[in-house]
This record gives structure tokens, sequence and C-alpha cells, in this order.
């Protein structure tokens, strides 16, 4: 091997380790693992008849890990709620679910970007600390009115201390 | 140790056989055509998502989007891949016997007839599903089974081409196999390993479920099936022009190639690592657990060893050549470099743009900033210069001195300039698209949508500039693909000449040295992809039997 084929090789699989490590240390220490990862079920043709998605929305959460779940339908081609509002500074675990084809579920300007599809629920935790509007729409092909599926979460004042 | 024969090095194929050269060009007809219609649907689209344009006679966006991917992304390349590989084949192993080729022609014949079965339902409006075709949308039992058809082409096609290489090591035993031959070899052996995937999601799910033999639909194992392949499919777009980069381009300079057993292993590593990281295009799909994901990002890392292998080749290569040129100082060999070879200029324009396409690929496969990007036109804008830019440009370099090659012509002076303004229109309208696409994808604007002001959205109405940006670009781009039709024609008309166009294969500065065996044992090759298949597959595709993830019925939403 050439002497500078070495020196190359060593620095380029150095930047590969360095990589690993830096999104090791991200998934395992910072929590920062994919969203809708895991299995968890759901009957695509009776996802309304589910207590959880019957009329999907924001409602206070059971579990101490956050404060509100936040349920939605992404269906063709609407998503349900059509807008929500969320007390700023709040912990919020999005489930989305679909009973047709799949969609996207992106809020824009945050980190939630996931899959919808029918027969799982995706889900991802996060807290709002602004105060703002988030344009919610589908990034996946689902049909001819893909690009009309919106949605709003809008971040208000209010703090969790009213509720 | 490895020798060379006598005969071996006084007379070695120099030419593609004249039957074989039939075979090549019936393929490479088919690239142009492609290249043409796949072209004329991209500047639609992106005139459609400028907000200033609508389709005439009641097209849809989806379906032009559907016809775009299928015929660019699939037929097109492997109609090249075919035709290139038959050639490379043919040059460096000597003439395909009777059986070889006529694996190859009917190869062709499944192809072209399940082109034109997938064709005729996208034209009809029944497969609007895009290339991807995730379930539960249904397309016509027909949509799928004609791309079905054109994978088994592949598969035929490549049988042969895999018969002329091991045939070659038979009458030639103990000897170093010519590296184009060895390349074509690895390549097709990835692609029978990744396309059961694919082959399997179609024959065993779709097929019965769009027939209406089954209700529903196991949508979580047909995405991850199609994701075993698809991603491997990039790799074998991307590797025939890896086999330009190392065997050819040096031959194009006048220079040897930095080293012929580097460049064996770094294909042996692309087989291992371009299969088992599927997942990665599903980082944020549920039903998949998050060790999985995390494993399989890990082993889409470890291409980053042979892109740089390849990287460094090359500029050794290139840095070689300027100073035995005379070039001094630390840059000087740049300026050396061979700018009126509109072949050189082409992939060396697709080299570049895979520096930044490269990059790209390592935001998109980090599990958390994918979360970002995942599904923006980010995305489209990566794929734009990785499989768009240095693919597609080395494709034209090799249909350069292939084409004239194969009908007995030569590159004159003025298909050389039209390469050149080639080279540099296609550059241009790539840059301006691809760099327009990453940007609003970081804004957030969504991929494969048509044109929407999302309910009067402010930050939708930020995505329209770059929109109209794009449209910019793809006029551009369609302008270079009207030069590359009209280079193609060039190559292929005008008087035969006695002294004809090289196929340039380049000889290694380690070319004497004795081969690394292992990268030729072919059941050490297979039992190590299939491992690395294992570990990365069997849990998440068991669990996707057994957790009892309903299934999906079918529906046509377009």
């Amino acid at each position: 091997m050439h002497k500078y084929e070495k020196i190359w090789i060593t620095l380029g699989t150095s930047a590969l380790a360095l990589f690993l490590i830096i999104l090791g240390i991200s998934a395992v220490h910072g929590g920062h693992t994919p969203a809708a990862s895991g299995i968890e079920t759901i009957n695509p043709e009776h996802v309304r008849d589910d207590a959880r998605f019957k009329e999907p929305g924001l409602v206070k959460s059971k579990s101490s890990d956050h404060d509100y779940d936040l349920y939605f339908v992404a269906s063709a081609f609407m998503y349900e709620p059509g807008e929500v509002e969320i007390p700023v500074g709040s912990t919020v675990k999005v489930h989305v679910t679909s009973p047709d084809v799949v969609h996207g579920f992106q809020v824009v300007g945050t980190n939630i970007n996931m899959m919808a599809e029918p027969g799982l629920i995706s889900t991802y935790e996060m807290t709002f600390d602004e105060t703002g509007e988030h344009l919610i729409l589908c990034n996946e092909y689902c049909g001819v009115g893909h690009a009309d599926m919106t949605s709003k979460l809008i971040i208000v004042d209010g703090g969790k201390e009213n509720d | 140790m490895t020798n060379y024969t006598t005969a071996q090095m006084l007379a070695p194929n120099t030419k593609v056989d004249k039957k074989d050269a039939k075979l090549v060009l019936a393929n490479m007809i088919w690239v142009a055509f492609a290249l043409l219609i796949g072209g004329t649907a991209g500047l639609l689209q992106t005139l459609v998502r400028s907000g200033h344009f609508e389709l005439p006679f009641g097209i849809g966006y989806y379906q032009l989007l559907t016809l775009h991917g299928v015929i660019l992304a699939l037929v097109m390349t492997f109609f090249f891949i075919m035709g290139f590989q038959i050639a490379a084949l043919s040059r460096t192993s000597g003439p395909l016997n009777k059986k070889e080729r006529t694996l190859g022609w009917i190869g062709f014949w499944v192809m072209t007839i399940g082109t034109l079965m997938s064709a005729t339902m996208i034209a009809l409006n029944e497969a609007s599903v895009l290339y991807t075709f995730y379930a539960p949308l249904q397309a016509h039992v027909i949509h799928y089974i004609g791309l079905a058809l054109v994978i088994v082409g592949t598969w035929i096609s490549v049988a042969g081409q895999m018969m002329r290489y091991f045939r070659w090591r038979r009458e030639n035993k103990g000897q170093k196999t010519p590296l184009l031959s060895y390349m074509t070899a690895v390549n097709n052996l990835m692609w029978y390993v990744c396309t059961i995937g694919v082959a399997s999601t179609v024959l065993f799910q779709f097929v019965p479920w769009s027939l209406g033999l089954v209700e529903t639909i196991n949508i979580t194992l047909s995405r991850t099936l199609f994701w075993y392949f698809g991603h491997a499919l990039v790799y074998f777009w991307l590797l025939p022009a890896y086999m330009v980069w190392y065997a050819v381009t040096p031959k194009i300079l006048g220079a040897k190639g930095f080293s012929d057993n580097l460049a064996r292993l770094s294909f042996v590593l692309f087989l291992f690592f371009s299969i088992p990281v599927g997942i990665h295009h599903q980082l944020v799909d549920p039903g998949i657990d998050a060790f999985w994901k995390g494993l399989q990002v890990v082993l889409t890392f470890m291409v980053i060893v042979p892109s740089l292998m390849t990287a460094f080749s090359m500029f050794a290569v290139f840095e070689t050549y300027g100073r035995n040129k005379g070039a001094t100082g630390l840059l000087d060999w740049f300026k050396k470099l061979p700018w009126t070879d509109a072949r050189f200029v082409l992939l060396f324009i697709g080299m570049l743009f895979f520096i930044p396409g490269g990059l790209g690929g390592i935001i998109n496969a980090s599990g958390q900033m994918n979360q970002l990007v995942h599904n923006t036109i980010w995305i489209v804008g990566h794929f734009h210069i990785t499989v768009g830019a240095p693919v597609i440009l080395t494709y034209f370099a090799a249909m350069m001195f292939l084409l004239p090659h194969l009908t007995g012509r030569k590159i004159d002076k003025i298909a050389n300039r039209l390469g050149l303004m080639l080279a540099y229109t296609w550059a241009l309208g790539m840059g301006i698209m691809s760099a327009a696409m990453h940007f609003a994808g970081l804004r957030g604007a969504p991929r494969r949508s048509t044109f929407s002001e999302y309910g009067g959205a402010e930050v939708a109405e930020e995505w329209i500039t770059y929109q109209v940006m794009q449209a910019v670009g793809g006029s551009f781009l369609f302008i270079a693909i009207i030069i590359a039709i009209l280079l193609f024609l060039k190559l292929v008309t005008g008087p035969k000449v006695n002294d004809v166009e090289e196929f340039p294969v380049a000889e290694f500065m380690d070319q004497y040295d004795p081969a690394v065996k292992w990268v030729d044992n072919w059941r050490l090759l297979i039992i190590i992809t299939a491992f690395l298949v294992l570990i990365a597959y069997t849990v998440p595709i068991t669990q996707m039997f057994t957790e009892n993830i309903p299934g999906a019925k079918g529906f046509k939403l377009w």
C-alpha cells in the first residue's frame, strides 16, 4: 500500500468512527432515537372505534413522563384535528395512524417528521418551548389530493399551570 | 502468483465483438429513448411546481411523476447497465458465445415487454403509484407484472454475462481476471441478491393482492422488501460509473490506473455494504424497533470506506498524470488535465457533483438528521446530484466512446463539442435545480407534491421562490437532454472509418502484481454477503410476521 493511501484510509476510517460515536452518544445518551420506532398495532378499519382516535386531539396525559397525548388521524385527504392548540412549555406525545393509505406527518419547523401507516401507530415525544404556528403537511404521496392535506399546531401562551 | 500468458499480453482483446455490438446497441437505443421521455416529464414537473403552468390533456401530475421515476430510475439505467456490462465483458474477456449472447437478447426482449406493459398502465392512469409503488395504493396488476418482467429480463441478461465471466476463469485457470469483467461480475452478484427482495414482494404480495386473490397486504413487509432492494439499486446504478472511473478514465488521460487490487477490494466492500442497509430509508417508519434502525445506520456508514478509496485513486491518477505533463507545485496538475476532451469533462464534472452528493448521503443516513430532511425535497435534490449527475454524466461519457466504437466510427470535432456543451449545460441546470431543492427541503418543503399553497401558510410562500428556481434549472436540463440526443445521433451517423474509436481500458501501476485471491473466491463473497443480510434483516422481518400487524386493503385514490 502506498504511504499516502495509508494516511488517507486512516483519516477516512477515523472520520467514520467519529461519526458513529457522535450518532451513538446522541441516540443512547440524548435519547434521540428515530421517530415512530417500535411496533404498536391498530386495526385500520376500526380506527374510529378506538377510544383514542374517536375524537382525535389533545388530551391530558395519564403518564408521568409527558403532559399531553396528541392523537391525529391522517386520512385521504385530511388531518383530524384540523387545528390544535398546545400550551407552551408542555411535553407532548404525538400518536398518528391512518385508516387508508400511507401518509406523511411533518410538522414544519419542528423535529416531528414521520410516516403514518395503516395498521400501526407512529409516536414521537417532544417539548414545545416557543410559541408560534406550525404547518402540518403530508410528505408521502397518497393520491390526487395529497398536497391539500394540512393541519396546524399552534403553541400558545398560558402555560401548563392554567389547565 | 498470477501471470499473464504471452498470448494475452501480445494480442489482448481490443474491440467489442460485432455480434455483441448489436446487442449492446439495442440496449443503448432504449437509453436514449427513455432519457428523452423521462426528461420531458421532469421538465413539465418543475414547470407545474413553479405555479405558472398547468398540464394539458387531463394528464395528472402524479401520473407524470410515476412515468419520470419508472422510466429514468429503472428503465433507462437498467438498459444502460446491461448494454455497458456486455460491452465491457466482450471487450476485456472476449466475445460472448452463442448461448451467452442469446440470453442477452432474451433478457433484452423480456425487459422491453415489461417496460411496455407498465408504460401502458401508466399512460392509462391505472398505475399512478410512483416508482416506489407503496401499498396500499393499488395499481393495475399488469403494472406490477410489467415491473417484475423488467427485473426478470435483467436476471436473464445477467445470467449470460456471468456465464461469460466464469468461462474466462475456466479457460484461464489461475490468472487474474480482467478488471472490468470482474467488476461486472461483482455488480451482478449484488443485483441477484438484492432483487430477491423486490421480486418476492411483487410476486407474493402485490400480484395476488391486486388480482383480488387476497384481500389485504402486509405493508410494513412490502416496504421493507422494497428497500432491501431499493438501496442496493442505487449502487447498481453507481458501480458501472465506477467501472468507467477506475478502469477507463486513466486510459482516456493516457495514464495508468492507481491500483487494480484496490479497485477490486472497493467493489467487494460495495457488495457487502449495499444490501443490509435498506432500513435507513425507513428510519421514521413505524413497525421497526430502534435497535435495528440503528444497526443498519452503522452498516450504511461503512460505504464511506470504499467511497474514499475511490476518491483517492481517482485523484492519485489525475495528479500523477498532471505531474508527468510537467506540473509543479501543489495544484498545478489540475490545469494540465484534458479540459478539451468531452469524455473526461463529462465524468470529471460528475465526480465533482459526487462530493456534495456523498456528504448529503452521510447526513441522510444519520438517524437524527434524517428526521429533519426525511421526505422533504432535500432528498430529491440529493439523488439528483448522485444518480442524476455523477452516474448519468459518466454514462454519457461512456456512450461517447461506445456508440462510435460499436458502429465503426470515431468521435469527431463536432461530437466532442456537443459533448462539452452537454457537460456544462447539465452542470448549470443540475446545479441550479439541486441547490434550490436542497435549500427548500431544509425549510421544510415536501417532496412528491404538486404545486400547493398549503392553505396560505407563510412558510409555503417561501418555498415557491425555490420552486421557480427549480423550473429554471429544469429548463436548462431539458436543453442538455436535447444536446445529448443530438450527440448520440452524431455519434452513430456519418462516414465509417478504419481507425475506429477505441474502448479505452487502462493498465494499472500494479498490473503485474499478484492478485489478491480471496476477492475472486465467489463462495466466500456470497457467504459474507448473505451473513450480513441475515444479521441486518432476520429479526425485523420476523417481527413483521409475528407481531400480527393488521393487513391493509387496496385503494385507488388518483
